[in-house]
């Protein structure tokens, strides 16, 4: 692979999965970036906590399935995709980010900071 | 009804003749509307000395309830007669005609000349020889100035006594208990409405009237009207006497024939009509209860619009239908009183014959008369339900030997609820205004009626007492094509049933959870919409005894503050009837401080917003705060606003604001469909707006009135008076009673301004304050349940829902993993 396109990240582990009640959304602050976990039982999505309309903050919002609805003005997005998922917001996509449950611990895939110890360049597979 | 210009227009060649009309009631008004259909046209003038436009004088009963208010009931409005170029001469009375000249004269000396001359001069109540009847206190209740006196002078606790047992003495006791009074009806005869029922059927209803409180006496004969100035007692023949603050004579009426005497029109007890309608005078008519047809003065609006149908033909020079008599059918118009009656019920008279049903632990009791094999009459007391059946059975003169077995019992049609199906195209369906199946089946095919409003404006069905509005609407639905039938609402496709049925589902299926609702009654999913519907649902269902699940509610429930449009929170904690304290304020003011609070606001219902605090701030803030939550984030009880009362205004007379803090502790913490907002005022001036509220007691003189469906929001909604109480007491009583049902009954999100309106005060009624002790009983021990589940969010600070549930996740540490 062209070391260029690999983009430097780094998993992070954020939480224990009870820190995070089932089908609710808590945030995350990594560096500069706001995220939006969500505990789905089997799994963990997470997105980017602003929403594109007027930055609601996703992480408050509804989830139904693998969708979240933003508190202020129900906008809905695909958690999985990041796509809009209703008439409203159709036309707009948010961030997603990789994340994984593991030992019933939460990580996510974050770019890697300049701060982080243990560097390591992410593999792709 | 206005009329398509064309047909309005005056001939060319013609000069219009001037119609003079003295009555501007129901029957003379229901003519001038079909004189209006007909060429040639009339310059019409209207004298009334009432000063209302034409009103549903039916309906006063409601209006006395408090069902209706008077402008619910205006039949014709200014706009109609102005349209219809009519000069209206309101709170004239016309003294004198003098038939030779052509002239009517007014009290206010106006003298009118006509080339045609109708009098619509209705009935008098009539007075029967009781000594001193004309004491202050003394009523009649034939229009709206008498319903307005009475409404007036009646209030809780007051004695009330009904002189008369008929329809309208029934009618009017059961509007003053509404009102509060203790009523006693006291009748001439050994029976009620023995002009209507047998002794059985009468003493049917005498037990019906009793159970509801109002007291029946028989066989008496009122002699005497005592006090001092005013009433004070009521005598009876052969001495004895009973208390009265308020009598209501309701003895009977007469035809008012007074012009027709002056005039010199042929008069017998009304003024006598031919078959035409047409009096001893050739430019002389008349129409409505002064006249007498056949030996018949009629009593009841059906009648009259058949006359003036006739009328219209033969005065606008169409002469030709005739005016045959009307069977008379009456109806008793009190909630959960069914008495119908109609023909001629006495068996006795030769040929006769008589079929009964009795179900006393029921009160039903049917009779139908038969002769010649004919249905001559009936009666039916406490089921109404085939009424439609026996007039028609009545109309057409059905003969009825091959349906002997089924007379009282019809077998069951095959499609129930599409009976409509079965009725003549002639049968009746709006008793009052006479309006046939046929009627409506051409106005909804010729005209494109689709709806009950415009059914109403073009036929005036439903517009009489309302009973047949179901029917109406199955009409409706049967044959209008763009009928939309009020469906039952779904939430959303999530699950997909009624509410209604929904919450049976719950209940049967002892469902306890959200997403247990989910997965065996919807797609397992759900989404923002049904998720907090069904997490009231459950709350509602379990009194607060179920698993709460956060993650189906609004984040305003999950962290008890209201989103703001930047992610912060606004606070507003609880001050009760809007009353605070110095240190209160001082312990707000800290926290404004300590947490730099950007606003700190008076809102719109009597308390302390603080704006702009952060999620994380939240448990805090509470707890310097030391004040319960205010609820203003949710679909719950928010607030009772209150006024000072009598506490401190010199016009109080309740204590509107003690009444205010106790309802509101009484309700607080509570969940509801939708937000509920509450207000109490210590006298009718309203400071606090109590009558555009959910909830509003407005204080009296000596008693409360509970009103509800009321708002000031994106609708506008005077509420509407559910009962009126003596003590606070009763007042807090019967809230919680509404309260309760519009907690179990409503839609979610449905706020009570569209619930009552959708229901109907007279069924929020009979369902709430006026159903049995043990249907009240039950909505308060669940009203009571759900008060001891619940408790104030804001304590979720010392006992949280969720480690995390104010909190930000901090990463542990990062680690480094294989992929
Ligand atoms: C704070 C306050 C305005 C103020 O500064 O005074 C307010 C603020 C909001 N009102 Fe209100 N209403 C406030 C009193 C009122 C009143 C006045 C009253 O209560 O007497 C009304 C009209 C009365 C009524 O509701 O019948 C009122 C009628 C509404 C409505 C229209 C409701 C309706 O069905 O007609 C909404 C929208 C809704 O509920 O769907 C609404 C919704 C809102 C929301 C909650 C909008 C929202 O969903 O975020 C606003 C929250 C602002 C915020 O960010 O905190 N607010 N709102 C008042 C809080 C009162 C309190 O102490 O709890
Ligand atoms: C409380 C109540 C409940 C009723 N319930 C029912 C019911 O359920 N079903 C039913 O079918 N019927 C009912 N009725 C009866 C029904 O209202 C009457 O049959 C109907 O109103 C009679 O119409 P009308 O035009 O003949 O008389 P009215 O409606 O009385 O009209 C006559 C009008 O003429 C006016 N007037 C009289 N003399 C003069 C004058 N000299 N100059 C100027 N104006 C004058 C009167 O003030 C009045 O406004 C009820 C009546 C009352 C009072
Ligand atoms: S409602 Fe009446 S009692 Fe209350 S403050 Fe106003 S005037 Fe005073
Ligand atoms: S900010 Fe998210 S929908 Fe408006």
């Amino acid at each position: 692979m062209n070391q260029a396109t690999i983009e430097e990240t780094v998993w992070i582990a954020i939480a224990r999965s009870q820190d995070l009640p089932l089908r609710e959304g808590r945030v995350v602050v990594l560096g500069d970036q706001e995220i939006a976990v969500f505990n789905l039982g089997d799994r963990v999505l997470a997105v980017s906590n602003h929403c594109p309309h007027r930055n609601g903050p996703l992480a408050d919002g509804i989830v139904s399935g693998a969708t979240i609805v933003c508190p202020l003005h129900a906008w809905k997005f695909n958690l999985e995709t990041g796509q809009g998922a209703n008439a409203l917001s159709t036309e707009h996509c948010i961030e997603t980010f990789p994340s994984r449950l593991s030992d019933g611990i939460v990580f996510l895939e974050a770019p890697r900071q300049s701060t982080t110890k243990n560097e390591m360049p992410a593999m792709s597979g | 009804m206005s009329l398509p210009l064309t047909e309005r227009e005056l001939p060319n060649d013609a000069v219009a003749k001037k119609l003079v009309v003295v009555g501007n009631g129901m029957a003379g008004v229901a003519c001038v509307e079909q004189i209006l259909r007909h060429a040639p046209k009339f310059n019409i003038t209207i004298f009334g000395d009432e000063t209302h436009v034409n009103y549903n004088r039916i309906l006063l009963s409601s209006v006395l309830a408090g069902e209706k208010s008077p402008d619910d009931i205006v039949l014709n409005g200014r706009d109609w007669y102005e349209q219809n170029n009519i000069d209206l001469k309101l709170g004239v009375r016309i003294v004198d005609v003098d038939p030779m000249a052509k002239t009517v004269t007014g009290n206010d000396g106006s003298v009118t000349t006509f080339d045609k001359l109708l009098l619509a001069t209705g009935s008098i109540p009539i007075i029967p020889s009781i000594e001193d009847v004309m004491k202050d206190g003394v009523f009649v209740f034939r229009n709206l100035d008498d319903t307005r006196s009475l409404l007036e002078r009646s209030r809780p606790g007051l004695k009330a006594v009904v002189i008369g047992g008929g329809l309208l003495g029934l009618e009017a006791a059961r509007g003053l208990q509404v009102q509060g009074c203790e009523v006693t009806v006291v009748h001439l005869m050994d029976t009620l409405m023995e002009r209507q029922l047998d002794p059985v059927g009468g003493s049917y209803l005498a037990t019906k009237m009793n159970a509801m409180g109002i007291t029946v006496l028989l066989g008496l004969s009122t002699t005497a009207v005592l006090g001092n100035g005013k009433v004070e007692r009521v005598q009876f023949k052969g001495g004895g006497s009973i208390p009265a603050d308020l009598v209501v004579v309701a003895a009977g009426i007469r035809p008012n024939i007074e012009l027709g005497h002056k005039a010199g029109l042929e008069i017998k007890r009304g003024i006598v009509v031919n078959d035409y309608m047409e009096t001893s005078h050739p430019d002389i008519f008349a129409v409505g209860e002064c006249v007498q047809h056949n030996g018949v003065c009629y009593g009841l609006v059906a009648p009259l619009l058949e006359q003036g149908k006739v009328l219209a033909a033969t005065i606008t020079g169409n002469k030709g239908p005739t005016y045959q008599g009307t069977v008379l059918a009456s109806k008793l118009k009190i909630m959960g009183v069914d008495v119908f009656s109609a023909g001629d019920f006495n068996e006795k008279a030769d040929g006769g014959e008589m079929v009964r049903y009795e179900d006393p632990s029921q009160g039903i009791y049917k009779k139908l008369t038969l002769k010649n094999g004919k249905l001559a009459g009936v009666i039916l007391v406490g089921d109404t339900s085939d009424s439609h059946r026996y007039m028609e059975w009545l109309r057409s003169e059905t003969d009825l030997t091959s349906m002997r077995r089924q007379l009282l019992f019809p077998e069951p049609s095959a499609d129930v609820g599409l009976d409509v199906a079965q009725m003549q195209d002639g049968e009746t369906v709006c008793g009052c205004m006479g309006v046939t199946k046929g009627t409506i089946i051409r106005a909804i095919h010729d005209k494109g009626v689709s709806t009950l409003a415009q059914l109403k404006e073009c036929t005036r069905a439903s517009s009489g007492c309302g009973s047949c509005t179901a029917l109406c609407q199955q009409l409706l639905k049967a044959v209008a094509p763009e009928f939309e039938e009020e469906t039952k609402r779904v939430i959303c496709k999530c699950i997909p049933f009624a509410e209604d049925n929904l919450r049976e589902i719950l209940r049967s299926q002892q469902l306890k959870s959200v997403q247990e609702v989910l997965e065996i009654y919807g797609n397992g999913v759900g989404c923002e919409v049904c998720k907090p519907a069904l997490s009231y649902m459950l709350d509602m269902l379990w009194c607060g005894d179920h698993e709460e699940d956060r993650s189906a509610r609004f984040i305003n429930d999950r962290v008890h503050a209201n989103i703001q449009k930047d992610g912060t929170f606004s606070v507003i904690p609880r001050m009760r009837g809007g009353v605070t304290s110095s240190a209160e304020l001082r312990r707000i003011a800290d926290v404004a401080d300590k947490y730099q609070v950007p606003m700190v606001k008076v809102t719109g219902s009597q308390r302390i917003d603080l704006l702009g605090i952060k999620k994380a701030d939240l448990p805090k803030v509470w707890a310097d705060l030391g004040m319960p939550s205010g609820q203003a984030y949710t679909k719950g009880v928010r607030m009772v606003k209150t006024c000072v009362g009598t506490e401190f205004c010199r016009f109080g007379v309740q204590d509107s604001t003690t009444a205010g803090i106790e309802l509101e502790r009484r309700f607080e913490n509570l969940f509801t469909p939708h937000k509920l907002k509450m207000g109490v005022v210590g006298c009718p001036r309203n400071c606090a707006e109590a009558t555009v509220k959910d909830i509003g007691l407005v204080g009296q003189e000596g008693s409360w009135q509970v009103v509800v469906g009321g708002a000031a929001g994106k609708k506008v909604r005077k509420a509407d008076l559910l009962v009126t109480v003596e003590t606070t007491e009763q007042a807090l009583e019967a809230a919680g009673v509404f309260f309760q049902y519009y907690r179990e009954n409503a839609n979610y999100l449905e706020r009570t301004y569209d619930f009552v309106e959708r229901l109907g005060i007279e069924k929020v009624r009979k369902d709430t304050v006026y159903a049995t002790a043990g249907v009240k009983r039950d909505l308060l021990d669940r009203l009571r349940k759900s008060k001891d589940h619940s408790y104030d969010a804001w304590l979720e600070r010392e006992t949280l829902n969720h480690p995390t549930q104010f909190l930000q996740i901090k990463p542990m540490e990062e680690a480094e993993v294989l992929i």
